[in-house]
Parts: structure tokens; C-alpha cells; sequence
């Protein structure tokens, strides 16, 4: 698996997949792209690292600390796996 | 084959009421399944079977409270006929029996393996609600969150004829509700609910009432569910677009979410209070420099994949723990009015519940893990408090809790011990400040740190042992 290398679509789905698991309180699936992560959805540290850590492992995508400012929501997260996907 | 006895959910426990049977006659039962709510006057507790058989007679009613010991229900051959049938043995109801029958071998605390529902924090229990969607139940031989348990026992439904749809087959509420005939409209299928989309105002209105949007059909654009439908649903009102929500979907069916999450108010009211009434809090504060963690933590985590990162939270819980090595009076428990200092340093780390509530499971032995092993407890007891599967033991043993708000923003947190634990060190968000070196202002990250201890165990220059003891350690963190 590793949708990130589309650059298309299955990124944002990828990274619902990922929330989904996480978090499966917040109805991932059903959330607005552009839902803060933070104030929306209420998660915290350790959600944005089992996040990190999650679409590392479904796109091969690493994001480094300095760049968690980055992605506040599935939209932005999204965005970023695909101006750095690897794949 | 055996009877059902009122466990014993804690050492000062010797009786408890049966508020509730989740089970009926002639249904079928295996072990592990929840199958009564017992009020030790502390909290509501779910109670497990330890056996699988079939319910034969309930032998104390609702309401009634008997002591720890007594035969509850008597449990027949698994495949025997249900009801009806004589049993074996004359009836030892209303006969108190400390001894466990011949068919259940001595098991001292029965909650105490995959219970998120029933805590035994002394005095404090937090009851945790899992929504079905956040069970994960990885442990559990048959995958069913207690709420669809409980659904399926008010819908008179033998889980163990159902085929589960959920993860790894576990079994879901839909899939109660199909097997016991209840119409659920198209619209609220689980293959289509998640497509559907939530506003994140439905979602705040949701969280604050307790409902669960899956459940729901959306009125708005593409069928998004909106604050609105929320609002109708949780009023019990049926929405413009017809939605079904849990009430009214199953009329039988009391709202559990709603009714736990109470619970979970309740148990944190009585325990909070408690301290509130008895502990003579004093609390002290202190602004800590952050700035050798932060770069400790920089330069590790750079250098780390991002399964080895460390959070910040790991530092301070590992500083506080060797902290109560210096000032042991605050590592421990004030019981029949004297202090019980703790050896082991079991940390109690508060974890917020999406849905409401809080937990605060022990990380066991915090002061001899290692970062990395610290990490892996916090990362795990973090996940599995948010799925509902802790174990009792991690809430019975915290011996000193950490509760930190930085997340939330706030600059400090003034705690609310845990009873019997006689401390609790609150940490806020680590924030840039004017911080004096040396003559020099300049911009540092800073954390306040706070200690509300027990007047009756330690005194406050004790506590700010406690406080300069986590300072000091902090701006070593390579040796932590």
C-alpha cells in the first residue's frame, strides 16, 4: 500500500485511514478536510505522533517534528504527503 | 455446574448491591462476558462470568445488596436447556458463601484483566465508556465492546449467534440490532454512515451530548450531518431528514452512552469530592527552564525514526518519579489516618477521554524504566485508555499522579488529589518567556510546575523538594 505516491485523491484517504485508527472516536471518515486537528477534533501530542508514526508507515513518508505545525488537518496533511512523497 | 458470587472489587469491599443484570434467564454466557453491574458504593462496576454456561436463575434481584460472597445467579452446563429446568442443587440464595464454588477456582479480583469498565482506584474510580467504534478489544476472545453487550442483553440478543462485521469479526451494534429484527433505516447502515460527513460544530454539539454521530443521517450538504441534526437527535426528536438516532432505533434500549457518560461524571464527582472534604491540600508551584529538555529532545528526536520520538511528557513523568525518591512522604497512600509510603513509584498519568472524563492509569515502576521504556508505557497506556481496555491494576495502583495540561495551552494546573494517593504534580504548556540568566533576560522555554499534596502527609517544605528536585533534574535530561 502506499497511496501516497499517487499524488492523487487516495493521499486524503490514506490519511483518514490513519485517523480512523487513531482516533475512531472522531468519525474520521466523515470529517471536514480542513477540521483542525487540534480544536476540532481535540487531539493531542501523542495523537499527532501515533499520526506521524501511522502515515509513515502507510506512505513511507517521514515527518520530522519541526514540520507537525504543518499538518493541522486532513487537507493540510494531505498536501504535505504529497509535496514529500517519496514513494 | 456453578454459581456467580459477588466478587470481591477491592480490598475493603465486603458487599455490593446487583443495580443491574445484563443477563436473563436461558441466555447463554462464556467467560469473559460482563454480565451484571455491581454498586460497591463507590462506583458502578461491570462484572465478568469466569465460566461459559447458560443463566439457569438469578438468584438476587435488582437493587439488592448482598456481601461478597453470596451466590448471584447459578450458571448451567453450556448447551443445557434454558429456564424452566429444575436445578440440580437446592437454591443458596440469601446464604452468604465466601467460598468460590467448585466450578470457579479462587479468583480474587475477576475485573482485574481487560476491564475498562471497572475500575478499582481506591475511592476514585473513573468508568470509562467505550463507543462501539473506538472498542478494540485486542485481548478479548470474543470482540464485543460492553456496550453492545449490554445493547444486545436489553434486546434479549445471544451474542454468541451472532457472526460479528467489525474489526477482526468483532461484533457490532448493528449487528445486534439486525439479529434481533430492529429496522434501522438505509441511511444509518455502517457501510454508508462513514461516507456521510459531520460539521465540526455537530461534532462539538455531539460530543457535549453524547451522541453518537454514526448513528446519524445528515440534512445538510452532500448529507452532512450539522449541528441541527445533533441537537434533534440528542432532544429525541426526529430530525428533518428522518434520522434514527440509538433511542429511537431501539425504544427498549436505554441511551448507554448518555447513561455512562453520567456514570463517569458521577465517579469522578464522588472521588473528587472526597478529596475536596477530607485531604488538606496545600500546593506549590514553580517555573522550570525547559531549555536543555527542549534540546534534548530536538537533537534526539532528529536523529530518531519517528517510532523512537520521545514526547515531552516522558521527561517530566520520569523526572517526577525519581523526584519521590528524594521526598518519599509523597509517593504513597494515606489510609486509617496515617501515611503508607509507597516503595515502587507506580505513576499515575491522567489521560482525557474524547467523549468526556478522565483516567488515570499507573505507568508501573516509572522511576526504573528508561526513556525509551517510559515512551512505550505512555504511548500504550494512552492508546488502550482512549479504547477502553485497561486493566484494573493500572487503576488501582497509582502511588502519585501526573496530570499534564500543556496540550490544553494553559500555563499551570492546580490538581485535585486522587484519594488515598497524597500528591498529585501538575505540568502546563511549555511556553516562551522571559526568563533572567545570569543578569541577561532572554526568551526561554518555560514550564510551570505544580504540587497539591496532602497537609496531613508532608509538609510544604517537603513539597518543594519535590518541585526543586524535578527542576534540578530537568536541566539534566540526558541522565534521566
Amino acid at each position: 500500500m502506499s497511496p501516497a505516491k499517487e499524488g492523487s485523491p487516495d493521499v486524503e484517504a490514506a490519511v483518514r485511514h490513519a485517523l480512523a485508527d487513531i482516533a475512531p472516536e472522531v468519525g474520521a471518515e466523515m470529517v471536514e478536510a480542513d477540521a483542525d486537528f487540534h480544536d476540532d477534533l481535540g487531539l493531542d501530542s501523542m495523537d499527532a505522533l501515533n499520526l506521524a508514526i501511522a502515515l509513515h508507515e502507510a506512505t513511507g513518508v517521514d515527518i520530522p517534528e519541526r514540520d507537525y505545525p504543518q499538518i493541522t488537518s486532513i487537507a493540510t496533511c494531505a498536501e504535505y504527503l504529497r509535496a514529500h512523497g517519496t514513494s | 455446574m456453578g454459581e456467580f458470587v459477588m466478587p470481591s472489587l477491592g480490598a475493603d469491599m465486603d458487599a455490593g448491591t446487583v443495580t443491574r443484570w445484563l443477563v436473563h434467564v436461558g441466555d447463554a454466557v462464556h467467560r469473559g462476558d460482563i454480565v451484571a453491574v455491581v454498586d460497591t458504593d463507590k462506583a458502578d462496576v461491570e462484572v465478568e462470568i469466569f465460566e461459559d454456561g447458560v443463566v439457569e436463575e438469578l438468584l438476587v434481584p435488582e437493587g439488592t445488596g448482598v456481601s461478597v460472597g453470596t451466590p448471584l445467579a447459578r450458571i448451567g452446563a453450556p448447551g443445557s436447556a434454558p429456564g424452566g429446568t429444575p436445578p440440580p442443587e437446592v437454591p443458596s440464595a440469601g446464604v452468604p458463601s465466601a467460598a468460590p464454588t467448585e466450578a470457579e477456582p479462587a479468583r480474587p479480583e475477576p475485573v482485574a484483566r481487560r476491564e475498562p469498565l471497572t475500575p478499582v482506584v481506591p475511592e476514585a474510580a473513573v468508568p470509562v465508556e467505550p463507543p462501539p467504534t473506538q472498542w478494540r478489544a485486542p485481548r478479548a476472545p470474543a470482540s464485543v465492546s460492553p456496550v453492545v453487550r449490554r445493547h444486545a442483553a436489553d434486546l434479549g440478543v445471544d451474542l454468541a449467534t451472532i457472526t460479528g462485521t467489525g474489526k477482526s469479526g468483532g461484533i457490532t451494534r448493528a449487528d445486534v440490532d439486525r439479529a434481533a429484527g430492529v429496522a434501522r433505516a438505509p441511511a444509518v447502515a455502517p457501510t454508508t454512515e462513514r461516507r456521510s460527513r459531520v460539521s465540526p460544530r455537530a461534532r462539538k454539539v455531539a460530543a457535549q451530548r453524547a451522541v453518537d454521530v454514526t448513528t446519524l443521517s445528515g440534512s445538510g450538504p452532500h448529507g452532512a450531518v450539522t449541528g441541527t441534526d445533533v441537537e434533534a437527535a440528542s432532544a429525541g426528536k426526529p430530525a428533518p431528514s428522518g434520522l434514527a438516532p440509538p433511542a429511537t432505533a431501539a425504544p427498549s434500549a436505554r441511551p448507554a452512552r448518555t447513561d455512562k457518560a453520567a456514570g463517569m461524571r458521577a465517579a469522578i464527582a464522588r472521588a473528587m469530592a472526597r478529596s475536596k472534604r477530607e485531604i488538606p491540600h496545600y500546593y506549590l508551584s514553580t517555573d522550570i527552564d525547559f531549555s536543555s529538555a527542549r534540546s534534548f529532545l530536538d537533537e534526539r528526536n532528529e536523529a530518531r525514526p519517528v517510532t523512537e520520538r520521545l514526547l515531552p511528557a516522558v521527561l517530566l513523568v520520569k523526572a517526577t518519579a525519581l523526584a519521590t525518591r528524594a521526598v518519599p512522604e509523597l509517593n504513597g497512600f494515606w489510609i486509617d489516618d496515617e501515611l503508607r509510603v509507597s516503595e515502587p513509584v507506580h505513576v499515575g498519568v491522567a489521560i482525557s477521554l474524547r467523549a468526556g472524563g478522565l483516567v488515570a492509569p499507573a505507568i508501573h515502576d516509572a522511576d526504573a524504566k528508561t526513556l525509551e521504556e517510559l515512551m512505550a508505557a505512555l504511548r500504550d497506556l494512552v492508546n488502550r485508555a482512549r479504547a477502553s481496555s485497561l486493566r484494573a491494576s493500572e487503576m488501582s495502583d497509582p502511588t502519585i499522579t501526573v496530570t499534564n495540561l500543556g496540550d490544553q495551552g494553559v500555563d499551570a494546573v492546580y490538581g485535585v488529589i486522587y484519594p488515598p494517593q497524597v500528591a498529585l504534580v501538575g505540568f502546563g504548556a511549555v511556553k516562551e518567556r522571559p526568563w533572567a540568566v545570569d543578569g541577561m533576560v532572554g526568551a526561554h522555554p518555560i514550564v510551570t510546575a505544580t504540587l497539591a499534596a496532602d497537609h496531613r502527609a508532608s509538609d510544604g517544605a517537603r513539597g518543594a523538594r519535590l518541585l526543586n528536585t524535578i527542576d534540578r533534574l530537568l536541566q539534566e535530561p540526558e541522565k534521566l
